[in-house]
């Protein structure tokens, strides 16, 4: 377990950049560009006199006297404006883990310190495991947390912009839930890890396997698949679907990490039964049961069960690989 | 005493070459062997066999386990150096010690921060930033302070200058080597480490052409410097070698009795380099 954890660290040491840094960098980007858009708008809304709506949130104008469930429906609004914050935060770090994922097993052959990694007592079973973790664990965490606290700078922003209109908007705030928020993202973070699992033990194995150019692999290969399949089912050789086949095969090899992706299941999809209008009931609507109900698809599961046995190639050849 | 590798009929075949062809050796404890070859001759392959790093038919018993089935166990006991800068870049001095004391069962801090103070290495440094002799310091640093019994050197010295290149061998030999361990080493440069090996194998095209301690090699090959007339007469004794100098012929006899050889004229023991030329005739041909 000790080594497991120093397994852990390590990847984080090497990928501090990519894990830590990327989504910090973004977010600060990110509060910076939508400072300057808000200040934009306010000098706009001034020249521009009258027509000056005010700020909605939630479908909320905000005024003076709001009723308490007006007051719900903001909290509620902040609330979606906090995880689309985190998904913005967590987009990045998809693609951060995608690259990670793709170089994990691939770098330290190619530099040759896979030598120094392999004259110490570990299992490269522990040590492919190690970086899987990295991959479905440690960077969505990090993620999260990182993304909530850019909602919670752009939630002070609002709130300051909203002051200069003298709208208290720190009452408001406070019918917003933060701790919700993330409690609820993390929570996630093993729904992901299922999810994605097929994603990560596609690039890891071809990050194992490959001798050089591991991206070409891991991308040609499944898209040149796909283009087989449409192909043969333009021919109307039988039993072969394309419509089936990209969706399943191709985007859940490479795609798997966008988060939330698994709301794309199921046709139509699962969110087509919400109401956009109402933010207290759309966010109801997707609570936690709502996007762990994916667990009764067995696509999920096939995914799961696809990406062990990827994972177990690519332990295999980390391995056996013998080329440095 | 039970030896800490026994490979017998070792052989590793690549899609187009042997590699090794039916090495077979046996290498004891407490023994510095140098394990010399030409480019190509197997001798990084064998290295990794015995590692566990590649497949192989044939016998290889490496302190009583299989390189091929118990690697994870192996190598709390043995420990390498693969030439230079193997050392990830982006690794901090403080993290690679610090990640070696909490993944290696039988390393002993104390003893590298020792090691590390006697060098110019800060702890915020990252191997980027280190000069390829500074790399070998850390990496040195670690593996001897790791209690491990065997020891194996592929081209440890390769690239750096003479000054780290005579520390490395003497640091290895003064706060390293005890009868308890063993150390392998492949290396181009011979003469340097002549002196401190306890036993030699030649290798050539995948198989062990000399399997040798230094004593005895100094009693079964012997260099003679011979005047032109009586050059015939030594070359009737089948010399191994001939080469010239300063109007004198000098003969590299094998398993010639010394008497015979002093009628010829001064008689010296052979420099492993000599030797390894003489033996290596024609490899490149």
């Amino acid at each position: 377990m000790k080594t497991f954890y120093w397994l852990v660290k390590r990847e984080f040491w090497e990928t501090k950049g990519g894990f830590f840094w990327a989504p910090i960098v973004t977010g600060i980007v990110f509060l910076v560009l939508n400072g300057m858009a808000l200040i934009v708008g306010e000098v706009f809304g001034r020249r521009g006199g009258d027509h000056w709506q005010g700020f909605r949130i939630g479908g909320q104008g905000l005024h003076a006297d709001l009723a308490p469930d007006q007051v719900a429906q903001i909290g509620a609004g902040i609330d979606i404006m906090f995880y689309a914050v985190a998904s913005i935060i967590l987009c990045v770090t998809a693609i951060v883990v995608f690259f990670y994922a793709l170089g994990s097993l691939y770098d330290d052959r190619r530099d040759r310190s896979i030598l120094f990694w392999k004259s110490l007592p570990i299992s490269d079973t522990s040590t492919v495991l190690s970086k899987l973790a990295s991959a479905l664990f440690v960077a969505p965490a990090i993620a999260v947390v990182v993304g909530v606290l850019v909602a919670l700078g752009m939630a002070v922003i609002i709130a300051i912009a909203a002051a200069l209109h003298g709208v208290g908007l720190w009452a408001l705030l406070m019918a917003s839930h933060p701790i919700r928020v993330v409690l609820n993202l993390i929570l996630l973070i093993p729904l992901y890890a299922l999810w994605a699992l097929p994603t990560v033990g596609w690039l890891m194995l071809c990050s194992a396997w490959a001798r050089s150019k591991p991206f070409l692999w891991a991308v040609v290969l499944p898209i040149a698949a796909g283009v087989l399949v449409s192909w043969f089912d333009m021919l109307g050789v039988p039993g072969l679907s394309s419509g089936w086949f990209w969706p399943n095969v191709v985007l859940r090899l490479f795609g798997g990490l966008m988060p939330g992706s698994w709301l794309m299941l199921g046709e139509p999809s699962s969110l087509a039964g919400l109401d956009h209008h109402d933010p207290a009931a759309l966010l109801d609507g997707m609570n936690l049961a709502f996007h762990y109900s994916t667990l009764a698809n067995p696509t999920l599961w096939i995914g799961v069960i696809a990406g062990v046995a990827m994972v177990a190639g690519a332990i295999w050849f980390r391995r056996w690989r013998d080329d440095s | 005493m039970t030896a800490v590798v026994t490979a017998t009929g070792l052989t590793k075949r690549y899609k187009s070459s042997l590699a090794l062809d039916g090495a077979s050796f046996q290498i004891g404890p407490g023994r510095i062997v140098g394990l010399i070859g030409p480019n190509g001759a197997g001798k990084t392959t064998a290295l990794k066999a015995i590692l566990g790093l590649t497949t192989f038919d044939g016998h290889l018993d490496v302190l009583g386990l299989d390189p091929r089935k118990e690697r994870d166990k192996l190598m709390e006991q043995v420990c390498f150096i693969a030439d230079v800068a193997v050392l990830p870049r982006w690794l901090k001095v403080r993290d690679a010690v610090d990640f070696v004391a909490n993944t290696h069962p039988r390393f002993d801090r104390a003893k590298c921060d020792a090691f590390l103070a006697r060098t110019k290495l800060q702890p915020e440094q990252k191997v980027k930033q280190l000069s390829k002799g500074m790399i070998v310091q850390l990496h040195l640093a670690l593996v001897m302070s790791i209690d491990a019994k065997l020891l194996i050197l592929d081209e440890p010295t390769l690239g750096l200058d003479i000054l780290y290149r005579k520390q490395f061998y003497q640091t290895l030999l003064e706060d390293y080597f005890d009868e308890e361990k063993t150390i392998l080493v492949t290396t181009h440069q011979v003469e340097e480490i002549e002196h401190i090996l306890t036993d030699l194998m030649f290798i050539r095209d995948g198989k062990i052409v000399l399997d040798t301690d230094m004593d005895s090699l100094g009693e079964r090959f012997s260099e003679v410097l011979v005047g032109a007339e009586l050059a015939s007469a030594a070359r009737e004794l089948k010399p191994l070698d001939e080469r010239q100098v300063f109007g004198k012929s000098i003969f590299l006899f094998d398993n010639v009795s010394r008497p015979q050889l002093e009628q010829l004229g001064e008689v010296r023991r052979p420099s492993i380099g000599d030797l390894f030329v003489a033996t290596m005739k024609g490899t490149y041909a």
